[in-house]
């Protein structure tokens, strides 16, 4: 079994969206939750967001950093990955909250546009807030004006938008507003920095950890986070957390396990990348 | 049965074991008493007729062992490597009173293995009864009852939620215990008898409930898939793995092969393992392949391990260090692990398992720190909450288990379950005779 790449491209600097036939997950997937992939015999199992679903299609967006989301990115349409495992984790909390933020930083921003719908759905008002290094690193913007009641968009280099952080548009937005419910999703650093705007008025915040994980599914325990001084399981408890919760230090140490692997697994790939085992992932 | 030199061994992932001679094997055969009331098989979990097969090896008719093994059991090679024989099957033996059991477990391995090697034995397949049957997970229990409800004619898919089918045998155990090519064509033989396998499907989630609840007959084998933490300090550290960690990077994801393979793990100079079971054993056996230095940390005696005498002796062997009656109190080091505290611990009253319940010793002198820089902890698993969490009718235990009544049937009158899901952590075989058990209520269920 094989899971066809039905469309591939890349929709800002380095930053990749592919869709996937993958039916089993497309049919079932909600807001907040996830695909864990293996592109090859060899390959690791990565967790990523599922960013849209349709027919039997699903949508991921990925930057290509390591060995594995490199070699991820260099697949064209009509090959395919060899596993791909979902939906995984806690769909989020999806009802009526009233006036809603969706913050997106970097590739997390691809992880709003299903959230916005579906609070869409349940009746909200949903203002978008992404942010970014700068204008090339920025996606999915178009799609966002259409999902959202309200899309800002900032840039750390004022190369388009706002120049700042979405931070910076969340805390004016408090002052002026009533918020119910606030999304935030992007690299840890960026979660945590943010997510203590809300802290003074204790609105309830939502982030999406991203630690290592293998299986998905509850059995390995190394994506374990603590929240509110408990031991919880990103991949079968969360994904989704209360932001105020969060041992953030802990997560972005977990997140550094493995830095010296990391780096000669990529150091090896771009090495060999032409003649690496291309031919390996076509078998269907 | 021979084994390969500990110095040897400990430089591969090969298998430890190299089995029975043919000539070994008919000996042995030779040695049953073929008792007219076989106490054996009243020990094996899945009642194969023992005395039965072995005539048959005695005779030199190993298609025909073959065959009777087949008819009660679809996993012999895999089951002749890790049942624990010495409880079952040969614990029974009568020859054990006064001279050593029947190789029974050894004898059922050359068996397999001879199968392998020359004549593939399918058993036959009723004629198709167009019932549809889900089993949800492909470890032991799901892929006995696969077989049993395959060969009883019905439809079976296999809902697995990885990207490999074996559950435990491919992920927990060791190939130096159990090769996983053996897994392999075990696993391939069952589906050869019509059932289907579904990877990369998570029950509840790629599958909806009611979807599931929707087939004539389902039975669940998730096992036994949440790793429990010592809760001590420290253990959120970089370089705390729980075994079922360390060991799936290693057997599933080929971890010892970075960078041939992508997954990485930390190998560790010194490493401590915590728990006393087979899966303790076997993860420190995997850390001392990988050439660390491996300190094995139990809170009970030596006598009191729970792993098999055999795997205990395997790891003594292979310069496993074993620190007994010591208990680790902290991890230390930040962000990376670089020593573990642990306190010595005295034997008390007799508990509830009718062992001495330990109980830690005080003052400075009762602790010790060993220097480490991995620590896996093997301590038990509780039942993978995933599925059952979502079917909120379905009636569970204190621990998460499942419950089911003496036919594996639970309270969800289509749904039944076996294995680690259903009893807690137990044995491969077990979770197998679980699975038969309950494969023969699906049975009568559908019949009604």
């Amino acid at each position: 079994m094989a899971y066809k790449i039905e469309k591939a491209s890349e929709i800002a600097d380095n930053i990749f969206e592919f869709w996937i036939k993958a039916p089993h997950v497309s049919k079932n997937a909600q807001a907040g939750q996830f695909v864990v992939i293996r592109i090859d015999e060899k390959g690791e199992r990565i967790p990523l967001t599922i960013s849209a679903a349709k027919d039997d299609l699903i949508r991921i967006v990925f930057m290509a950093v390591g060995k594995t989301t490199k070699f991820l990115s260099s697949l064209k349409e009509g090959e395919s990955v060899l596993d791909v495992a979902g939906p995984l984790g806690q769909p989020g909390e999806l009802k009526k909250w009233g006036n809603c933020v969706l913050i997106g930083g970097g590739v997390g921003i691809a992880c709003l546009p299903i959230l916005a719908k579906a609070l869409k759905e349940q009746g909200n008002q949903v203002t978008g807030i992404i942010g970014a290094r700068n204008e090339n690193l920025l996606l999915l913007s178009d799609e966002l004006e259409q999902d959202c009641d309200e899309l800002v968009i900032c840039t750390d280099d004022g190369s388009r938008g706002f120049h700042g952080f979405p931070a910076d548009i969340l805390k004016k937005k408090l002052e002026d507003e009533k918020i119910d419910c606030v999304w935030i999703i992007g690299p840890a650093i960026m979660m945590k920095i943010t997510s203590m705007a809300t802290i003074p008025s204790k609105t309830k915040t939502f982030v999406s950890l991203n630690p290592i994980m293998v299986d998905g599914t509850g059995m390995c325990g190394s994506c374990r986070v603590s929240v509110g001084g408990e031991t919880k399981f990103a991949c079968v408890d969360g994904p989704e957390f209360d932001a105020h919760l969060v041992d953030w230090d802990e997560l972005m140490n977990r997140q550094r396990i493995y830095p010296s692997q990391e780096k000669e697994s990529l150091d090896n790939f771009n090495e060999h990348h032409h003649h690496c085992r291309c031919g390996e992932h076509h078998h269907e | 049965m021979s084994k390969r030199d500990a110095a040897e061994r400990i430089l591969d992932f090969l298998e430890v074991d190299e089995g029975l001679s043919e000539v070994n094997a008919v000996l042995e055969a030779t040695r049953c008493m073929e008792c007219v009331r076989p106490a054996c098989v009243k020990g094996c979990p899945v009642n194969i007729d023992i005395p039965g097969f072995i005539s048959a090896i005695a005779k030199q008719d190993f298609k025909k062992a073959a065959e009777i093994i087949k008819s009660d059991n679809m996993l012999p090679a895999i089951c002749g490597r890790v049942c624990p024989q010495e409880t079952q099957c040969e614990g029974k033996c009568v020859l054990g009173v006064k001279e050593k059991p029947v190789r029974i477990g050894a004898l059922e391995r050359f068996i397999a293995d001879w199968e392998r090697k020359n004549e593939i034995v399918t058993p036959k397949t009723k004629k198709p009864t167009g019932k549809r049957i889900a089993v949800v997970g492909s470890g032991p229990a799901g892929i006995t009852a696969a077989a049993e409800l395959s060969r009883s004619g019905h439809s079976v898919t296999i809902f697995e939620s990885l990207h490999a089918p074996g559950g435990v045998l491919t992920y927990g155990i060791p190939s130096f215990r159990l090769p996983k090519d053996i897994v392999k064509t075990e696993i391939d033989q069952v589906l050869s008898l019509g059932a289907e396998l579904k990877l990369n499907h998570i029950v509840g989630r790629s599958v909806s409930v009611d979807n599931f609840l929707a087939y004539d007959a389902v039975f669940l084998g998730t096992g036994a898939g949440l790793p429990s933490f010592m809760g001590i300090e420290g253990e959120n550290l970089n370089g705390v793995y729980s075994a079922n960690e360390f060991l799936t990077r290693v057997n599933l994801m080929h971890a010892d092969r970075f960078p041939d393979y992508d997954t990485p793990v930390l190998k560790g100079q010194k490493v401590a393992v915590v728990g006393g079971g087979n899966v303790a054993m076997d993860s420190a056996r995997v850390a001392r392949r990988m050439g660390a230095e491996v300190y094995l940390i139990y809170r009970r005696r030596e006598e009191d391990l729970p792993a098999r005498e055999a795997e205990v002796a395997n790891a003594v062997e292979e310069g496993i260090s074993f620190y007994c009656c010591a208990n680790p109190v902290r991890i230390i080091g930040g962000p990376s692990v670089t020593g573990i505290e642990c306190v010595r611990m005295n034997m008390g009253v007799l508990d509830e398992s009718k062992r001495p319940c330990p109980v830690p010793m005080t003052g400075d002198d009762a602790k010790f720190t060993l220097d480490v820089d991995v620590v896996v902890e093997a301590i038990g698993q509780s039942p993978n909450p995933l599925l059952v969490s979502l079917i909120p009718s379905l009636k569970r235990g204190k621990r998460g288990n499942v419950i089911v009544d003496e036919n594996g049937q639970t309270s969800i009158p289509n749904v039944f379950a076996g294995g680690d899901i259903a009893t807690g952590a137990a044995t491969v075989i077990e979770a197998m005779g679980n699975a038969k058990k309950a494969s023969s209520a699906i049975n009568e269920y559908l019949n009604q």
